[in-house]
């Protein structure tokens, strides 16, 4: 199955069969106190410099999140992806809770986006197909509903069946549906990542859709949480997984490694670009 | 200090839960937390005198090592979850009030936001710390937090966010708790919450870890 994600004119299709497209996570206030300071004097150019360095750490769609205590996401929102778009021919992944501020961004951007994130719960499918549906956005449907987090893979699949299902109905194409299989923190349960592990097996033999996640925090509240992100990322690819959110200066080479061992990556080509990419910097 | 209470302070600190726990396996094959809080008992020991002496400086050194990285998020677990099978034989002389707890604290996590590890961590080491804890959960509404203050007068609060996008959800639960009881001592944490924003949103303290917290019931207590 194939999504297909569009910035100005720049398509970027991501395939159940590979290669890994990584959406780079950086845009995200989350530890970023420079992001927020100056998003709040309304000054893209640090976002800019964020998306520039994914850029050319080989992100393939960058992810905006700019929601913060005292910011105005609905007006930040698209005002970013402007900003963003008139720098860079990139498809966007339009991340925030907030369902005005998703739609006041599809409303400005152009191309095709992607939604994160849509989830089981009622409001959530309610609110947020129709919108995915009048601006053609592709969404990531998070493996969630009003029953909260369930830890058993099969009634994970049962969620991602059902945001599939109720998306189809609403008019979105099933391939413009990614499933997010809801990544949590080793640390705290020691059976988190492999019940996520299961979910995108399961996931990808079944239902066949594209998988995202954002997995750096499943190493929370441990050292060394490299060793445990790229384990967790190289059996997530073996899985299914083909388009996580993560930094792409830490994730390019693990990713084109595991294409290149999954004999995605005829001659080494993309494994090989990278390194000479990362050479040049 | 008592043999019984130093070696009952040792399991709760390293989690060795009970006779049968594996772990650690350093200590395998002895005697855990549950074994030896009975035995403390039934040697007259008074269950204040174990919490005192035993389980409070436990998961104090606990919370301690964690603020300094020497231990991690499992090792914490470890230890509350040998301090919990400890409470299974103080906490009737809770229930019948010969012995008292050093007060309650209400803790939850903020609308929209379902992160739970910090959250727990926080209210184990405050329970091993000789609170009762009210845990309202995750995705916890305004209404939610000002009923239980309701319920429980004299409480201390505590609220989590995990995510920049929920910190606004803090902050307006935090100004409608304010509202309604102007002395209500708030804590606040989680990720992206600093010491600026407890400070901006009216919220009395904010601890980058579990033991801060600790510290700061302390000085109310």
């Amino acid at each position: 199955m194939r999504t297909t994600l569009k910035g100005k004119t720049k398509e970027v299709i991501i395939d159940t069969e590979g290669p890994v497209i990584i959406i780079g996570e950086c845009i995200n206030p989350t530890r970023r106190k420079k992001l927020v300071a100056t998003l709040e004097a309304h000054d893209f150019s640090y976002m800019l410099e964020l998306a520039e360095s994914q850029i050319s750490a080989l992100a393939d769609v960058l992810d905006v999140n700019v929601g913060y205590p005292g910011v105005d996401d609905e007006v930040l929102l698209p005002q970013a992806v402007k900003a963003l778009q008139e720098r860079f021919d990139i498809p966007l992944c339009l991340d925030s809770p907030n369902p005005r501020a998703i739609e006041a961004a599809l409303k400005v951007a152009e191309g095709k986006c992607l939604i994160n994130s849509v989830n089981a719960e009622e409001a959530s499918l309610q609110r947020l197909l129709p919108v995915a549906r009048e601006y053609g956005a592709a969404i990531i449907g998070l493996v969630l509903d009003d029953d909260g987090i369930t830890h058993d893979p099969e009634k994970r699949l049962r969620i991602a069946e059902k945001i599939i299902d109720r998306a189809v109905r609403a008019g979105i194409k099933e391939e413009d549906v990614i499933i997010d299989p809801l990544a949590m923190a080793v640390s705290a349960d020691p059976d988190a990542c492999r019940v996520t592990l299961e979910t995108i097996r399961l996931v990808h033999d079944r239902l066949g859709h594209n998988i995202t996640q954002g997995a750096s925090n499943i190493s929370f509240g441990l050292p060394d949480r490299e060793n445990i992100n790229n384990a967790y990322m190289a059996m997530s690819i073996m899985y299914g997984l083909t388009c996580p959110i993560a930094n792409p200066e830490k994730i390019t080479g693990l990713v084109r490694a595991a294409d290149l061992v999954l004999a995605r990556d005829d001659y080494a080509i993309r494994y090989i670009e990278h390194y000479q990419s990362n050479l040049k910097h | 200090m008592n043999q019984l209470l130093e070696k009952l302070s040792t399991c709760v600190e390293y989690g060795k839960v009970d006779l049968k726990s594996p772990y650690p396996p350093a200590m395998k094959d002895q005697e855990g937390a549950f074994e030896l809080t009975r035995q403390a008992l039934d040697a007259g020991i008074s269950p204040g005198n174990i919490l005192e002496e035993a389980l409070i400086p436990a998961m104090s050194r606990v919370g301690q090592k964690f603020s300094r990285n020497e231990i991690f998020v499992p090792q914490m677990l470890m230890a509350a979850k040998a301090m919990s099978s400890s409470m299974i034989h103080i906490t009737p002389y809770y229930l019948s009030g010969e012995t008292k707890r050093r007060g309650t604290f209400i803790i939850g996590t903020v609308k929209g936001d379902l992160h739970d590890i910090g959250k727990n961590l926080v209210s184990m080491m405050i329970e091993g710390a000789g609170w009762e804890i009210i845990d309202l959960g995750v995705d916890v509404s305004t209404e939610k937090f000002i009923e239980a203050v309701g319920n429980h007068p004299g409480a201390v609060i505590g609220l989590s966010a995990l995510l920049t996008t929920t910190m606004e959800n803090m902050r307006r639960s935090v100004a409608e708790l304010r509202e309604k009881f102007p002395d209500l001592k708030i804590l606040v944490g989680g990720a992206p919450v600093t010491a600026e924003f407890c400070h901006k949103i009216g919220a009395d303290h904010y601890s980058p870890d579990p033991q801060g917290a600790v510290e700061y019931l302390k000085q109310l207590s």
